[in-house]
């Protein structure tokens, strides 16, 4: 008998008497002031919430406040004149000087200031993680109340790779003193297209 | 109603006063109370330790003494915790039954079942209210500072009738002493680091007297105090409950 | 076991310095706050936590069939499932996959199981170099000391510890305690090896049978550094962790963080499904005494554990004596219903580093009644002969004591008047009560004594 055929007989020997799994579809967000509860939340986690009209305030505001003389790149092709478009074909390790990655996100989550993203609008899986900064693009329409909602949305998922980004990347390792930027971006800008 | 007395054994030998006041305060509220001197130990000592199959004897000596009453009322609600848990017999399980169900302790006995509504007490003092972990979690005498669930406390509810008295507020609404039964001696750095934390939460806040329904949280809590050389004293809350001028 | 390595004794020595006891203390009770705070702003917090409790309870219930159905979408979505009974078959596994790749470096993020296993040591003897990613656990390494706690692995460290440390292995200047600085120089150092490691392995937080993917949760980022630039990627799991459907991600995703450190959710929830082309990616089920943890009636629930450390913070045991004290990987009141299972004899003394105060069974956001486990760990501890000798004895004597009022009452009165007219026989260093505390006065007489000669003087 091979290790696999051991362990799952293992399994059922020991097992219990089956309880039931509970509904937990009575589980609701409330819908009112995403918005607003979205943004407050993203703020206490230290993350820049910016509202803005469209696509050129985001410019523009990237124009304004970061460092356009390093490396910035994003899939949005309304910003392809400025900024350079991710490649999904390349070797990820190229993109380890990226100072500033610009993305979309599928939508967001108003409990915990989370957004919900795709390799899909990644470009690349490490692209959100090996930035230095990293700035969402996300439709105030699509901001959810809780993870039920959420997961709803995502439902089984047609991706090979998803994650929640809530915030820029953060340690407390060091006597539990909150520092922003550990491995991952040491900041993170959410704009919120009306 | 008959009630009886349940007086855990270490209260019996070093803390009859709390007994006393406990006899007192059930008979002030018309309740025929009745002491069956022949009661040992609800066996929590062994049965914590892992000995559990030694408290036969002490089951036994319960289930004799305790039958016949309507009620059963002891001034430690980790002594009654025991017995509603734990209390078990191979001839006798369906009395052992009916005790779990009818034994209670002072401050529950008052609130649930007396139903006060008033007390002729006075004790001048600020108080510090200690809630015994098994008072608290395991009876649920009061609300627990770990749930998301509405506030109430019986102990805090009776306290607020004695006229005088003055409950301060704590730090810590309701970290553990550190007494545990034999962990006091087998854990004895950590017992004695956990009782000098609570002793310093309530002087530092002002207490003057430390309360509980736990002489067992209270003797360790004492015994800290006294080597300390502190002015802070303990009583059991019976002996509050029944203060008169 | 040599006296000096119960958690009594382990204790003691931590306690020691009260200024550190202390400040270790204050910081973990500081984070049971931040979860209460946390807690409170769900409503229905309380039903939540019922929620993930009778989901787990299915899981266990029902983890054959769970596990088909997991395995069948892992091959599905590409990934290499391998069956680990032991620690030692898990670590050969792991071993035999990056040595088919000729990988001889490995970055790792936070993995309980794997530290269980003695994963890196086992592969360092091997010649394959493994760096632990979660700066807290990259702290440890050096350090060359366990992790005291899951979820913040070096919370008994102060900054200037971590600060030597930094100056001894990566060449921080003297003196230099900052927490900001210190954290910048390891980023700088970790993401060289995050660009060149080919192999990296994590954790699994959440295993969906329905779908085959898993979720990895770092607030660091450092799960994602390692794989999203790997050729391989490993997951080690212990096969409690999964869960029956996607949409109960959204229970746990909502309890984890919350409980572990007051935070909404951990910045990276990263759902892991499909390799990326051109990389390999492994997933390995581990046992390791989780089948016959199962099989114990009183203590399977244990299994329903999602690891967040809530009860490590509010236990007063556990903040007052340093989860090094607890001799094994889990530490505070999981680990003390969780270690026996693994090896009774040498961790017997856990399930007694407790006062039963129950704290631990309220914060936990799947409602395992731990506090019940370790008394009914003790009971089995006792009768499977792992019991101090002079306890047993003592013991006996008490029942013998308590056999019977007369004897009671003699061993009472002996008591006072020992108290009373030589209390030296008593109040000496042979009682370990006497250490730090005074012994209760001894009254002139019990109340059964009172009250019996009150009823005589009634009935007079």
């Amino acid at each position: 008998m091979n290790t696999r055929e051991k362990i799952l007989e293992a399994v059922l020997k020991n097992q219990p008497a089956s309880t039931p799994l509970p509904d937990i579809d009575l589980f609701k967000g409330d819908n009112t002031e995403l918005v607003q509860k979205y943004i407050d939340v993203f703020k206490t986690i230290g993350g820049n919430a910016v509202s803005a009209d469209d696509i050129t305030a985001v410019k523009m505001f990237i124009n304004q406040n970061f460092d356009i003389t390093k490396r910035i790149v994003t899939t949005v092709n309304e910003l392809s004149d400025n900024f350079e478009i991710i490649s999904d074909t390349i070797d990820p390790h190229t993109y380890a000087d990226v100072e500033l990655a610009i993305i979309k996100a599928h939508f967001s989550v108003a409990e915990n200031g989370a957004v919900w993203l795709t390799d899909e609008v990644m470009g690349q899986r490490i692209i959100p993680y090996i930035c230095q900064h990293l700035a969402v693009i996300i439709n105030a329409g699509t901001i959810v109340p809780t993870l039920h909602e959420a997961y709803q949305k995502i439902g089984l998922g047609e991706y090979s790779f998803g994650g929640f980004i809530g915030g820029p990347s953060k340690t407390a390792d060091i006597e539990q003193a909150l520092v922003l930027g550990a491995h991952g971006p040491l900041s993170m800008t959410v704009f919120i297209i009306k | 109603m008959t009630v009886g007395l349940f007086i855990p054994c270490y209260v019996n030998q070093f803390y009859p006063n709390a007994a006393k006041a406990t006899l007192e305060l059930l008979q002030k509220f018309g309740v025929k109370v009745v002491y069956p001197v022949k009661q040992t130990c609800c066996g929590q000592p062994m049965a914590n330790s892992g000995f559990e199959h030694l408290s036969q004897g002490c089951n036994e000596i319960i289930i004799e003494n305790f039958s016949e009453f309507d009620y059963i009322v002891g001034p430690s609600a980790s002594c009654v915790l025991h017995i509603k848990e734990h209390l078990h017999s191979d001839k006798n399980e369906k009395q052992a039954a009916a005790i779990r169900t009818k034994i209670y302790e002072l401050v529950e006995f008052l609130t649930d079942v007396i139903k006060v509504e008033k007390l002729d007490a006075s004790f001048p003092y600020k108080v510090g209210l200690h809630h015994s972990c098994h008072g608290l979690r395991g009876l649920h005498l009061s609300q627990m500072s770990e749930l998301n669930a509405p506030a109430f406390s019986k102990p805090r509810y009776l306290l607020n009738m004695v006229k005088g008295l003055e409950q301060i507020k704590l730090d810590r609404l309701d970290e553990c002493c550190g007494f545990g039964g034999a962990f006091c001696v087998t854990e004895e750095a950590v017992s004695v680091k956990m009782g000098k934390d609570r002793v310093t939460d309530h002087s530092k806040n002002g207490a003057q007297y430390i309360t509980s329904s736990d002489l067992s949280c209270l003797m360790h809590l004492e015994g800290i105090l006294h080597r300390n050389k502190s002015s802070v004293k303990i009583i059991h809350i019976a002996e509050i409950l029944n203060a008169t001028v | 076991m040599s006296q000096t390595q119960t958690h009594a004794a382990l204790a003691g020595a931590f306690i020691k310095d009260e200024e550190r006891v202390d400040w270790h203390d204050g910081a973990l009770w500081f984070i049971r706050e931040k979860r209460d705070k946390a807690s409170r702003q769900i409503p229905e917090w309380e039903q939540l936590r019922e929620a993930a409790s009778q989901i787990k309870s299915n899981v266990i219930s029902n983890l054959h069939e769970y596990l088909l159905q997991f395995e069948a979408n892992l091959k599905k979505n590409g990934v290499i499932v391998h069956w680990a009974d032991s620690a030692e078959e898990h670590n050969e596994i792991v071993y035999s996959i990056l040595k088919a790749k000729e990988i001889n470096q490995m970055v790792k993020s936070k993995s309980m199981l794997t530290e269980e296993c003695g994963l890196n040591e086992y592969l360092e003897e091997r010649g394959i170099e493994v760096i632990n990613s979660d700066l807290g656990e990259y702290i440890q390494q050096i350090d060359n000391e366990p992790p005291s706690h899951i979820v913040l692995p070096c919370i008994h460290k102060r900054k200037e510890e971590i600060g030597e440390l930094f100056h001894e292995h990566l060449g921080t200047e003297k003196g230099l305690s900052d927490p900001t600085l210190l954290t910048r120089v390891a980023r700088k150092h970790l993401r060289n090896v995050f660009l060149t490691r080919r192999g990296a392995l994590t954790g699994v937080n959440f295993a969906v049978a329905e779908t085959g993917e898993y979720v990895v949760c770092t607030n660091e980022g450092n799960a994602d550094m390692g794989a999203h630039l790997s050729e391989v990627q490993i997951a080690s799991m212990g096969l409690e962790k999964l869960i029956p459907q996607k949409k109960h991600l959204s229970i746990f995703l909502r309890l984890l963080a919350r409980s572990a450190t007051g935070q909404p959710i951990t910045i990276y929830s990263s759902h892991y499904k499909k390799p990326r082309k051109g990389q390999e990616m492994h997933l390995i089920l581990v046992d390791a005494g989780r089948t016959r943890q199962m099989g114990r009636i009183d203590f399977r629930d244990s299994l329903k554990c999602i690891k967040c450390g809530a009860c490590m913070n509010t236990c007063p045991v556990y903040r007052k004596s340093g989860g090094l004290s607890y001799h094994n990987t889990i530490s505070g009141p999981i680990g003390a219903i969780l270690a026996p299972n693994l090896d009774m004899k040498k961790h017997a003394d856990l399930p007694y580093a407790s006062t039963l105060c129950g704290s631990c069974s309220n914060v936990c956001p799947v409602k395992i009644n731990i506090h019940d486990q370790l008394y009914k760990w003790r009971q089995v501890i006792v009768k499977e002969g792992y019991a101090a000798n002079t306890k047993a004895m003592g013991m006996k004597a008490m029942a013998w004591t308590f056999s019977s009022p007369g004897k009671l009452t003699t061993a009472g009165k002996t008591g006072r008047w020992f108290l009373h007219n030589a209390p030296f026989v008593i109040n000496n260093r042979f009682n370990p009560w006497h250490k730090q505390r005074d012994m209760p006065e001894a009254p002139k007489e019990s109340f059964g004594e009172w009250y019996i000669k009150n009823e005589n003087e009634k009935n007079k």
